[in-house]
């Protein structure tokens, strides 16, 4: 299948990125890391259409998803940077321990 | 001349499958506006907005790459779904446009004797050709509506649509490359791909029994034109009375497997808790102790034709329309109530086309009293199953059936 693609996905890529360029993620410590990695494979609307109803630990669960189910070639220490980000500007507080 | 990449695309791929859309399905003018659900995540509200990919009418945009629109929930107040309304959902973001005098259909693999391949007129002149309507719905649709919220695409009411499939029946394929009595599974793949080598290929399989189900397509062809790009041109499988995943958009491989397929999308994904839906036909060889593949389509229906917050007066006539739909046993009763539940009436039921195809239902009432009136609407199918009261929870946010609830405001 791949290579049937090589001369339609230059070709399907460039107005989807344009459209997609409306996408903002808000201004805060990890935004660059974020958009480097996670739009790699996806659009960054994934991001907020998943908010707000995260708590830091699934933010967590699925920026892991991301590295081991679909091979996300992602650092550790730019996952740390990434779940920080998403869990502060797209998540909710951990449920207070009784 | 100022064209841009899109109009090529638009141009070169679609002008002819649009022409070829019967003037019926085109009726149904878009919304001007997205009625979100009370339910959807404040961030669905943020970035759903209405837009037309290429050779398709504007819909609920929720993510751009990969593509996911679903369907604006007025066009469910027709029986057969337009084919440029019809909702897009894509897992990985490289989709090539296939060419059909290019394609070819592999079909091998171990459980084969005599592999063998077809090129696009094979295909279409070699097979009985046949006509099936189906429901194909997104395992998630709704998944937007789960309190509490779980990660995924956040559906609305629209990752669904119904049509007429024409096509070749997959048994008949698999019938010519030989079945060997080794084989237990037909792994099923698109010319699709993900943008990384590492990311898993989106690939399927099918128990056996199923795939040799008489039901089991290998479409050409929906409402009676070709297959949109976006709904898997030039070729897709239909398996009537399951959810989409198994329905390969752009199949280009059949695979006779001697043993289950294992990969994420089989042994990760699509996958629902043992033992809390009521499902008939299993995908056992994919089963665990605590969890199986998702197979069946529950029982379930949609009001089309009423929003929340919708005016109406004492003394009315208000009609109340919708589709049901299950996996295939057939619906055999929708009862409406407009009290909120307390009461219950039999709706009407409508055409019937086939047993996985929606059912129109209508009801008429006459409000008496000022004030909110809650219409609910509950299907049951002909094996006694009916649609659920209380969310069946479920990590992924699959099959959700929860009774419909829409508010209407009463004046006096």
């Amino acid at each position: 299948m791949r290579n049937l693609l090589a001369a339609s996905l230059l070709f399907f890529a460039a107005p989807a990125m344009a459209d997609e360029d409306a996408i903002k993620l808000k201004p805060a410590p990890g935004h660059d890391t974020v958009e480097q990695n996670c739009a790699m494979c996806h659009s960054l609307d994934y991001v907020r259409m998943n908010s707000t109803f995260m708590t830091p630990q699934v933010w967590n669960d699925v920026v892991q998803k991301m590295i081991k189910a679909y091979g996300a070639p992602i650092e550790a220490a730019d996952a740390k940077i990434i779940t920080d980000y998403l869990a502060t500007q797209y998540g909710v507080p951990a449920p207070a321990k009784p | 001349m100022d064209v841009t990449r899109r109009d090529l695309l638009r141009a070169s791929s679609h002008a002819a499958l649009l022409s070829l859309v019967p003037a019926a399905a085109r009726a149904a003018d878009p919304p001007a506006a997205i009625q979100f659900d009370p339910a959807q995540p404040d961030g669905v509200r943020e970035i759903a907005t209405l837009e037309a990919l290429p050779g398709k009418k504007p819909l609920i945009k929720l993510s751009y790459r990969p593509p996911n629109y679903e369907t604006p929930f007025s066009y469910f107040d027709q029986l057969w779904t337009p084919n440029d309304a019809f909702f897009v959902r894509y897992h990985l973001a490289v989709i090539p446009e296939v060419d059909a005098q290019e394609w070819r259909l592999k079909i091998g693999g171990e459980g084969a004797t005599t592999p063998f391949e077809l090129t696009f007129d094979q295909l279409n002149r070699d097979f009985e050709q046949v006509e099936i309507a189906a429901v194909c719905l997104c395992s998630g649709n709704r998944r937007g509506l789960f309190q509490p919220h779980v990660p995924g695409v956040q559906w609305g009411q629209g990752a669904i649509g119904n049509a007429k499939w024409k096509g070749v029946r997959l048994k008949d394929v698999l019938a010519k490359a030989g079945v060997k009595k080794e084989a237990v599974e037909l792994r099923l793949d698109g010319a699709d791909s993900p943008p990384l080598e590492k990311t898993p290929d989106f690939a399927k399989s099918l128990p056996l029994w199923k795939a040799l189900d008489d039901t089991v397509l290998i479409a050409t062809s929906m409402n009676g034109a070709p297959l949109p790009h976006w709904n898997g041109y030039p070729a897709r499988i239909v398996v009537p009375g399951w959810t989409a995943t198994y329905w390969m958009k752009h199949v280009i491989s059949l695979e006779l497997l001697t043993k289950p397929l294992d990969n994420y999308w089989m042994k990760t994904a699509y996958r629902i808790p043992q033992g809390k839906f009521p499902v008939v036909q299993r995908f056992l060889g994919q089963e665990n102790d605590s969890n199986a593949p998702i197979t069946e389509i529950m029982v379930n229906s949609i009001i089309s034709n009423l929003s929340n917050g919708q005016r109406v007066k004492v003394g009315q006539q208000v009609d109340i329309r919708g589709m049901a739909w299950d996996g295939g046993y057939g619906i055999n009763s929708v009862e409406i109530s407009t009290d909120g539940g307390s009461s219950w009436s039999e709706a009407n039921l409508g055409d019937d086309p086939g047993r996985f195809s929606f059912r129109p239902f209508s009801f008429r009432f006459q409000p008496k009293n000022s004030g909110k009136a809650v219409i609910v609407a509950r299907a049951s199918n002909k094996i006694g199953q009916t649609q659920t009261a209380e969310l069946i929870p479920n990590p992924a946010g699959y099959h959700h059936n929860v009774m419909q609830r829409v508010t209407l405001d009463v004046g006096a």
